[in-house]
């Protein structure tokens, strides 16, 4: 049984459909690349995939004994973030909130959880460190690190590298990659299309074509071939 | 001087202006480090505006205890208001504007219609720079004080890992289970109970000044949530202390000696800041 099953979901604000009649499934150990251009819809996928916003008509099941706040997300920065004093330590252990029910404190592990996520991650050495003065690269593994604190089983992740230079980019990439080999599913939101095709196991388009299947098919597909030009 | 010091900290009125005092500016302090990372600077203003207007309404209808009106109608804003932040018809900064300011219009307006008080630029003085009151606290009001008060920091401790989350990063929390709908209404609740109290303290135009300025010196200084929030607690009471024994010493204005301490202590931690780095 697959992990997340999306069947004939729309899409949209206020009654206006973006995306109409959407199904897809992922199942365990996937990479899913959502592509599709800017205002095709990708955004309010991935929130309604995390329940932040509910669908105009359709269902999304989880699977596997999956969770709904079971979902690790790796958001896009806000202005908000950009100047806030906070510690790495404080930022990697908040993700352990999902799993604490009520309970007001951190218990001893969930802060043995943060600190084996940042040693994953190689950012054990600046836990100390204050957020807004890393680079955008160590910004983002600490927000990762923080998505692994709520769950090892699948990660959304939106544009990861976003604003991170070529470099950085392929480094995030490759970590992603890694996570991914050791067991944790990935679906990733990207405009890269390059990123998308090198990785992924799974193309979802969308847009005025939607494609899902693999990357494979996707390449020979009417939708993937006019991408992959 | 220190004799004379003594001597005054033997009325009863001047402790209980010390004991309402630290309390006030400890609990506005913990609040404003979230506030002002949430761009909600300016709520404490708006929303004191908004008691100004209430506090009009009260004496227009000759309540004996303002609270009852004062603290209903505050509380009903700071939630509009921060609500206002999420779904925007109206951007929260122009929503607390309008409100502020029609508050005080309306309050002035009322004030002035239905008065009988003979000196009414100086009772309306007195509630904006809340000049006197809090030299004429009636001892229910200072237990009410040190009531609410407890029960701010209980709360605030008891949710601070949420606070921190849903201040940090709203969406990731909502996305991980976390009401963060319940913890906005909570934080709107709050800093609403604490304008009311802190009216009797600086007045309604200098409140903000207690939310804001320990926040701010503390983020120049420090670098972690936690040590934010500390700092800016105890440098939040220590000027409020100091502001209000110089007050008593030198016969200023209570309100405004406490926010001129506060914003000494900011330009100290900026320099502090800034050889630092």
């Amino acid at each position: 049984m697959p992990l997340i099953t999306v069947s004939g979901l729309s899409l949209g604000y206020d009654s206006n459909a973006i995306v109409k009649d959407l199904n897809f499934t992922v199942n365990e150990g996937d990479y899913l690349c959502v592509v599709g251009e800017n205002g095709s819809g990708k955004t309010t996928l991935m929130k309604t995939l995390l329940s932040l916003q509910e669908p105009l008509a359709g269902k999304i099941t989880a699977g596997e004994g999956l969770k709904k706040n079971e979902i690790g997300y790796l958001p896009q920065q806000t202005d908000v973030q950009r100047d806030f004093p906070a510690s790495v330590r404080e930022i990697v252990l908040s993700g352990c909130q999902g799993r604490n029910g009520s309970r007001p404190f951190y218990s001893k592990k969930d802060k043995e959880l943060a600190e084996e996520n940042m040693r994953l991650l190689g950012i054990e050495g600046i836990s100390g460190k204050c957020y807004r003065e890393l680079s955008g690269g160590q910004q983002q593994r600490v927000l990762l690190a923080r998505a692994l604190c709520a769950t090892r089983r699948i990660l959304l992740l939106d544009e990861p590298a976003a604003g991170l230079d070529p470099v950085v980019t392929a480094e995030m990439y490759d970590l992603i990659r890694d996570l991914n080999k050791n067991g944790v599913t990935v679906i990733m939101v990207s405009h890269d299309m390059d990123a998308a095709l090198k990785y992924a196991s799974h193309i979802l388009h969308i847009g005025d074509v939607i494609f899902f299947g693999t990357k494979d098919e996707y390449l020979n597909s009417d939708a993937g071939r006019w991408a992959a030009v | 001087m220190m004799t004379k010091l003594i001597l005054y900290l033997q009325y009863p009125f001047v402790r209980y202006a010390l004991i309402v005092g630290v309390l006030i500016a400890l609990c506005s302090s913990l609040l404003g480090v979230t506030l002002v990372l949430k761009r909600f600077s300016y709520i404490g203003d708006g929303l004191s505006h908004v008691a100004f207007g209430a506090v009009a309404i009260a004496s227009v209808l000759n309540l004996t205890n303002q609270m009852l009106i004062v603290l209903p109608v505050t509380v009903l804003c700071a939630i509009l208001l921060l609500r206002t932040g999420s779904n925007a018809k109206i951007r929260g900064d122009a929503a607390i504007a309008m409100i502020s300011v029609g508050a005080l219009a309306f309050g002035y307006l009322l004030m002035n219609i239905f008065s009988t008080s003979s000196n009414l630029s100086g009772d309306i003085c007195s509630t904006l720079f809340g000049s006197t009151s809090i030299l004429t606290l009636t001892k229910t009001e200072v237990l009410l004080c040190i009531f609410l008060s407890i029960a701010v920091v209980i709360i605030f401790i008891l949710f601070y890992n949420r606070i921190f989350a849903v201040t940090f990063d709203e969406n990731f929390a909502r996305a991980a289970g976390i009401n963060a709908g319940l913890y906005n209404l909570m934080i709107a609740v709050i800093t609403a109970v604490i304008i009311v109290l802190a009216m009797n303290l600086v007045g309604s135009l200098l409140i903000s000044a207690l939310v804001i300025f320990p926040a701010l010196s503390a983020m120049r200084v420090f670098k972690s949530f936690r040590s934010v929030t500390i700092c800016s607690a105890v440098l939040s009471v220590f000027c409020a202390l100091a502001g209000i024994v110089l007050s008593i010493l030198f016969a200023t204005p209570v309100g405004s000696t406490i926010v001129a301490a506060d914003a000494a202590a900011f330009a100290v931690c900026c320099l502090a800041g800034w050889i630092k780095s």
